[in-house]
């Protein structure tokens, strides 16, 4: 409709590309969800401090986004880890329903430390490939975007391996599904969260080093992340691994896609409309559940 | 078989509280189940039974009394703390992880013990549960009733238990199923596998062990060697409505 093809091509190939990373927020959503039963609230929060983490390891130490990428995963697992063992879980006492509020109240502190820190003013790291393309026959691509992708699925088929051929990513499966089973062949139930919760959180910070070279920092700016991941959860069907990644890349496209069409200030519209689509019209997502 | 003289039991309950939130279901327990023994615990519908093994294993907390395992006191354990002391319960229920493959929910009952023999324990499994082994890579909330019931007994045994607890493991069975179930059950116990098989199924179990206890209200109402309690008929009417 008016574009002739290799531009609609573009706006889908860059679409997927910046797909995969939105998937890889949505995937550490959607593994806590599927394994602890909640919704993080605090996951936009703890992408924010991961953006932030990035921004002050090149300031502070010259560390370029993609080379801080494992440290800061390390280290964004360990918090996730101890964020879940020794603040949410304690404070929740086993009740489902307390957990989420503790999420909430966490992403306020979070949210509010690093207004105190670093103000309210936006930040960018000024990155000499943060523009760079390449091209791919008549199509141009963004380079951070393709290594965004490239990473998101290198990370995504590690995390296959995790959860399919080690004992703690059947843990984390079986603990899923049946609580007192996982109890009663000797899984440590509180532990299992955390690993999850940790796993969640070291997506965050992968996610944030692959965000950065592209994108501003601004104390909230991992909502307006965590909002377009709750639709591709939703989309995905909650709790589903394969639905996230699959989602986000179908959510990449959309947003690309009525970008070119209506603008690129209105480009989030169409994802908001999908979201609200699926809600009344298939609940359990357009993957298929795995309810 | 009668306890040796002198010779703590495996597991040794005494006068053992335990409920949930206001109500108190288990009001003073005594038990206890010599190693090597095939002990049944027979009751009604809420008589606390299951409330009992959940308690033995760590996952229901205790609120008074005693519960020691080969000596040891489970008060203050967690059950992943009670299943690497080889205190393993296969729960009523089956509680399999459906999500799971065969294989893979069987190798996860080595997850806390013996996981150095998981694979000689896994083919010994298979040789006791042929179906399966036909059905490894098969989701595990697909098997059927009976295939579930196997399933969570392999896995139980997969973690070398040293006392087995069966929570009603005939339960939803066809009656020929029911009856392979039994024959399994002895076959464990010649092996020399310490069991307490907690069932609902009277006959059967009084066949199969050699102690039993009947559990009402959550106390004991009646203790015994299994042959005495079936060959009593004043017994049987009165404490288990046959
Ligand atoms: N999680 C729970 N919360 C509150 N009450 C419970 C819980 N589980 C069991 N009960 C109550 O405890 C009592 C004993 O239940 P329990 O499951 O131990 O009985 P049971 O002897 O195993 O019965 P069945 O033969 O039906 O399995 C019942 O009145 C039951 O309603
Ligand atoms: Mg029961």
């Amino acid at each position: 409709m008016g574009y002739p093809p290799e531009i609609l091509l573009e706006a889908v190939a860059n679409g997927l590309l910046m797909g995969a990373v939105y998937g890889l927020v949505a995937l550490g959503l959607t593994l806590v969800y599927g394994v602890l039963h909640i919704i993080n609230f605090a996951h936009g929060a703890l992408l924010t401090l991961a953006m932030y983490a990035a921004f002050v390891a090149h300031g502070a130490f010259g560390l370029d986004p993609y080379a801080a990428m494992i440290p800061l995963a390390g280290l964004f697992f360990v918090l996730g880890y101890l964020v879940q063992r020794l603040v949410i879980g304690p404070a929740s006492r086993g009740d489902d329903s307390n957990m989420l509020l503790v999420t909430l109240g966490l992403s306020i502190i979070i949210e509010n430390a690093m207004l105190a820190i670093f103000r309210s003013d936006t930040m960018t790291l000024r990155l000499p490939y943060a523009m760079s393309m390449v091209e791919l026959g008549d199509v141009l691509l963004s380079v951070p975007r393709l290594i965004g992708f490239g990473v998101t699925l290198l990370l995504a088929a590690l995390l296959f391996v995790l959860m399919t051929r080690t004992d703690t990513g059947r843990a984390i499966r079986a603990v899923a599904k049946e609580r007192t089973g996982a109890a009663l062949v000797g899984i440590d139930v509180a532990h299992i969260y955390a690993v999850t919760f940790g796993i969640g959180t070291a997506c965050l910070a992968i996610a944030a080093c692959l965000l950065l070279p592209s994108f501003y920092v601004s104390p909230r700016v991992g909502n307006a992340f965590v909002l377009v991941a709750f639709t591709i959860v939703v989309l995905g069907g909650m709790g589903s691994v394969t639905g996230a990644l699959l989602g986000g890349l179908f959510i990449g496209v959309v947003e690309s896609l009525s970008g070119l069409y209506f603008g690129d200030s209105l480009g989030q519209i169409g994802i908001f409309l999908i979201f609200i689509l699926v809600l009344l019209l298939r609940p359990t997502g357009l993957f298929g559940a795995r309810a | 078989m009668a306890p040796r003289k002198g010779w703590p039991a495996m597991l040794e309950i005494k006068a053992l509280e335990a409920g949930y939130g206001e109500t108190l279901i288990l009001r003073g327990i005594d038990l206890s189940i010599p190693e090597g023994a095939l002990v049944a615990v027979l009751g009604a519908n809420g008589a606390g039974k299951t409330t009992l093994n959940m308690t033995v294993s760590g996952v229901v907390r205790p609120r008074g009394g005693e519960i020691r395992f080969a000596g040891q006191s489970l008060a203050a354990l967690s059950p992943p703390e009670i299943v690497s002391l080889g205190l393993i319960h296969v729960p009523e229920g089956r509680k399999i992880f459906p999500n799971l493959n065969v294989r893979e929910v069987l190798e996860l009952g080595s997850y806390r013990r013996a996981r150095t023999n998981r694979a000689r324990n896994l083919e010994r499994v298979f040789g006791i549960f042929p179906r399966l082994k036909e059905r490894t890579r098969q989701a595990a909330g697909t098997l059927s009733g009976g295939e579930q019931q196997m399933l969570a007994i392999g896995r139980g045994l997969m973690a070398e238990p040293r006392l087995l607890i069966l929570d009603e493991p005939s339960l939803g069975l066809s009656p020929l199923l029911v009856e392979e179930m039994f024959t399994l059950i002895r076959r464990l116990h010649a092996d020399g596998l310490t069991i307490m098989l907690v069932e609902q199924n009277v006959a059967q179990s009084l066949d199969v062990a050699d102690q039993a206890h009947v559990l009402e209200n959550g106390v004991i109402s009646l203790s015994g060697a299994a042959r005495d309690i079936a060959a009593d008929p004043e017994l049987r009417r009165s404490y288990l409505g046959l």
